[in-house]
């Protein structure tokens, strides 16, 4: 490995700190307090901004009413991965940017610290507030065990189906476990969340198993009753494109931003992990950000984001870059780089990128390129689908053009967010059920 | 800058701000403090017969409301439980340091002339201003025959009041309880004995709450609760009644009052004296906040004053007295209609569902969380205002009358056709 690309930066008190929570639990008293502050709407803007549709003023009011229980069985009987959303959703866009608080200027109520607050108390005591219905001889298939597999999963096996999760990787949580800033899933939350859903009964995990062929496709199909697809991005958006190979791309120190954050998210001791003195990450969006910002917390000395366009065309929310930039991370607006420069010591690495920013040519020195210019979904089950813009064509309820086969989460279209995938998949649950359990079906 | 000197029948103060009988009052310690944060007058804890009194922990309860402490105080406390003696002595040391402030004794001793006519001349002679009698605590003194048990007989208060003035050159001011059913038997009842004046209201009966837990009512003491007398913001309401009550009541003539419960600001005072107080009291808000406050009530008063420009509290006392009507004496023909900001609205719909669910039917919800008024459905009950989190954005906005004046009596009166 280059010389400059090292792990242990920092000591680890201070790794500690930099991957802990990165924002504090609220004390009961604060959580009294901010819920006082709901206005608890009739007709709540707030619940028509969540994709899952939680009854945002019905749970603060039993906040406020000291009923956390009831709080969080609100919560998770719409969002069944609540906890997770109260943590990694960018609320700033969603519940909180409804907040009609915010229109009457005195700051939008803390619904995602709120939201933390009441599954907090249901999942710390092991409490399951939702039993499983009598087994109804039906069987199910789930491609994947990120938010959207997961979230069908339960709702179904709620229903009393029985369902397999056939997952690619080791451990299930898919982006929840290899993807999100570990600061905002700090600890080992996503693998106690997984198991205090999976505590509902009704549901197998096979691991290692992934389904990427056509062929496997149609054989789930003939073993189950229904298949459910949350696969997820598979394809990582290179800097070379087709015939315009971009030069230095395949460099020693050049790799995809998802890959250095899933290395991170599966080391136990980030003390374990390398990264470069000076990192460069290529992108706007929100990996972008969580890539700077956890090669920063890793001990990164300088890290530098380019991104091609203005700070308001950024896919990343404001709310996420004005963290970045107050985090040492410097970002680079109309920054278009157009090749990598080899070390001269060590010809097969990265030593610069080289970049027009604003027009004008520099030169920014780097051991580390991260690249974070999109992901896609790579079609690993053949065109035996119907696509729509390159993801798995779905209706409303999430069915796809195959019977008996749908889809949700990244894999399919709308934002790519935790929320919009526990909501694809419950939304799928409800329409296998109803689907399957119609007369005659 | 207005001029807040304040006499209450006699009782004269450099304003209108008196400490209550109660723990503020308590002794010659916290009396200091409070005349030199510049308090008008206090009335000293209540006074009783050696030996005195023995007091439970814990002694209060309290209602938050929404994140907002003490929105209501409950105290299950007894009069001055420190000897006679050593009262009157603090007593005299203070007004003797403190010629220009009230220092009124609040007395309460069993219902018999001898126990009324041997603590009189005893109090007396420290000097003070004058006496308050207490037929007003709710707990603990009334099962001993004094306190409420005495307050709620009108026969009983006019006859201790009597054996008061029989004793006495001083002012005597009668503090009222509010837990009867018409304060007027009261009130006449006192003025009937001789009262110089009275004052109101004495804390209200109550518990505060139950500790669900322990299944005892609040305050706990060893696991067990009892009633108590509620006090502070949330008892403004039946204070201001009853002091209008009596304020209007012909056959007080004009007594004078000394009003109290729930005075926080100066703004509580001022409804308190346009309702017809010459003075008021405060406990609850100096319990929480300390002696200070009553820096900016001054302030408040007179700024307020000077932008009226009232210039004595003679100018103030009672003026809203003459509005406050009897519903029968109301006119029928006036009515208001809900009108809606649209420019300050923030969307949060509170308006229509407390219209839709528990009124008229009158907010329409328009597509992009629009709310507005259906007027012809509107009845002006002034609902939805109340319930709007923002300031002035519902408004209730007086009609075009359509028809002359006509109050219910007038129009009980009005031949039939
Ligand atoms: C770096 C990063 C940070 C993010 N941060 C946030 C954030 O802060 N907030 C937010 O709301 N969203 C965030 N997101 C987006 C969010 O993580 C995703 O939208 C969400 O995880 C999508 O859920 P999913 O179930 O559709 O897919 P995934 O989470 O990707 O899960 C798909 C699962 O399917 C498995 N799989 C894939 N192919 C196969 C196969 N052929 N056979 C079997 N199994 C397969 C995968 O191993 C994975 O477990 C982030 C994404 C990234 C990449
Ligand atoms: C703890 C406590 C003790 C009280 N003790 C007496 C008392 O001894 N004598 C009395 O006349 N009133 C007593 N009161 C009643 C107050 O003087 C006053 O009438 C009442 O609190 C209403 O005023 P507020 O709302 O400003 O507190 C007491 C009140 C409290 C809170
Ligand atoms: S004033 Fe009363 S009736 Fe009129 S709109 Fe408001 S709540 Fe409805």
């Amino acid at each position: 490995m280059h010389a400059r690309i090292e792990a242990g930066r920092l000591d680890a008190a201070t790794l500690a700190r930099n991957f802990a929570d990165a924002h504090a639990p609220l004390t009961p008293a604060r959580a009294a307090v901010e819920a006082d502050r709901c206005y608890y709407c009739y007709d709540a803007p707030c619940i028509e901004a969540c994709p899952t549709g939680i009854d945002i003023p019905g749970f603060i009011r039993r906040i406020a009413a000291h009923d956390l229980k009831g709080a969080g069985e609100t919560i998770l009987s719409a969002n069944i991965l609540g906890g997770s959303c109260a943590r990694v959703c960018p609320t700033e866009i969603l519940c909180e940017g409804a907040c009609v608080r915010t229109l009457a200027g005195d700051g939008a109520v803390e619904i995602g610290a709120l939201q933390r607050h009441a599954t907090d108390h249901v999942m710390e005591r092991g409490l399951q507030p939702f039993s499983r219905a009598p087994f109804t001889g039906r069987r199910i298939a789930i491609v994947g065990a990120g938010p959207a597999g997961l979230a069908c999963a339960h709702a179904l096996a709620m229903r009393g189906h029985g369902v397999t999760i056939f997952e690619a990787r080791p451990r299930p949580g898919g982006l929840n476990e290899y993807g999100v800033a570990a600061y905002k899933l700090a600890g080992d939350f996503a693998q106690e969340e997984i198991a205090w859903l999976l505590g509902i009964g009704g549901i197998e995990l096979a691991y290692d198993h992934p389904i990427a062929s056509p062929a496997a496709l149609s054989t789930l199909r003939a073993t189950h009753d229904a298949v459910f697809l949350a696969l997820g991005h598979g394809g990582v958006r290179a800097l070379s494109a087709g015939a315009n190979e971009f030069p230095g791309e395949s460099l020693g120190g050049v790799e995809d931003a998802v890959a250095f954050i899933a290395r991170l998210r599966s080391a136990a001791d980030k003390a374990s992990v390398p990264v470069g003195d000076r990192v460069v990450v290529i992108g706007g969006g929100n990996t972008a950000i969580d890539a700077a910002m956890q090669a920063s917390r890793l001990g990164a000395r300088e890290v530098t984001m380019l991104y091609r366009r203005g700070p308001g065309d950024m896919s990343a929310t404001a709310f996420e870059r004005e963290w970045a930039q107050t985090s040492g991370i410097q970002i680079l607006f109309d920054a278009v780089p157009h090749s990598f420069d080899a070390d001269d010591d060590e010809p097969g690495h990265v030593a610069a990128v080289n970049v027009f920013v604003r027009g004008e040519p520099r030169v920014i020195a780097a051991d580390m390129v991260l690249k974070a210019i999109g992901q896609f979904y790579d079609a690993p089950l053949g065109d035996t689908l119907a696509l729509e813009s390159g993801r798995i064509a779905v209706d409303p309820e999430g069915r796809t053009s195959l019977q008996g086969v749908y889809a949700g989460g990244d894999c399919t279209k709308g934002a790519d967010l935790t929320v919009v995938a526990v909501a694809d998949g419950k939304r799928a649950a409800i329409a296998i059920h109803t689907d399957l359990m119609q007369p005659g079906s | 800058m207005a001029d807040l000197r304040c006499n209450v029948a006699g009782i004269r103060s450099p304003n209108p701000f008196w400490l209550a009988s109660a723990p503020p009052t308590d002794k010659e310690y916290n009396v200091r403090r409070a005349l030199a944060a510049g308090w008008g007058g206090v009335v000293w804890k209540t006074l009783g017969e050696d030996p005195p009194v023995v007091n439970v922990s814990s002694r209060y309860g309290a209602v938050s409301y929404h994140g907002k402490r003490v929105a209501g105080l409950n105290n299950i406390e007894l009069i001055s439980d420190r000897p006679l003696a050593v009262n009157l002595a603090e007593l005299k040391s203070v007004k003797r340091d403190y010629p220009d402030r009230a220092i009124v004794a609040s007395l309460m001793v069993p219902c018999t002339e001898d126990s009324w006519r041997a603590i009189v001349p005893l109090v007396e002679e420290t000097g003070v201003d004058g006496f308050e009698l207490n037929f007003g605590c709710p707990h603990g003194m009334s099962e001993r025959n004094m306190g409420a048990a005495v307050g709620q007989v009108p026969e009983y208060v006019e006859m201790v009041t009597r054996w008061v003035k029989a004793s006495t050159n001083l002012p005597v001011i009668v503090k009222l309880t509010p837990n009867v059913t018409d304060i007027r038997a009261s009130g006449r009842a006192a003025k009937r004995g001789g009262a110089d004046a009275v004052s109101l209201i004495n804390t209200v009966q109550s518990i505060v709450g139950v500790d669900l837990d322990a299944m005892s009512p609040l305050p706990m003491v060893d696991g067990q609760g009892t009633h108590g007398g509620y006090c502070g913001p949330a008892v403004k309401p039946i204070a201001l009644r009853m002091l209008a009550e009596l304020g209007r009541d012909a056959e007080m003539g004009g007594l004078p009052m000394s009003g109290m419960g729930g005075i926080e600001t100066w703004r509580e005072a001022a409804e308190f004296i346009a309702l017809g107080a010459s003075g008021v009291q405060v406990c609850t808000a100096a319990m929480h906040h300390g002696f200070r406050i009553v820096e900016d009530m001054i302030g408040g008063l007179s700024n307020w004053m000077d932008s009226k420009g009232y210039a004595t509290l003679d100018d103030v006392r009672g003026r809203a007295l003459r509005n406050f009507v009897h519903w029968g004496d109301l006119n029928l023909a006036f009515e208001t209609k809900a009108h809606i900001d649209h420019d300050a609205c923030i969307g949060c719909g509170k308006c229509h569902v407390a219209c839709e669910d528990t009124a008229h039917q009158a907010i329409a919800i328009e597509p992009g969380r629009r709310y507005t008024v259906i007027e012809e459905e509107c009845v002006g009950c002034n609902l939805c205002s109340h319930v709007c989190p923002v300031d002035d954005c519902i408004t209730m906005v007086p009609q075009e009358a359509t028809a002359t004046r006509q109050s219910w009596a007038e129009r009980m009166r009005e031949p039939a056709e």
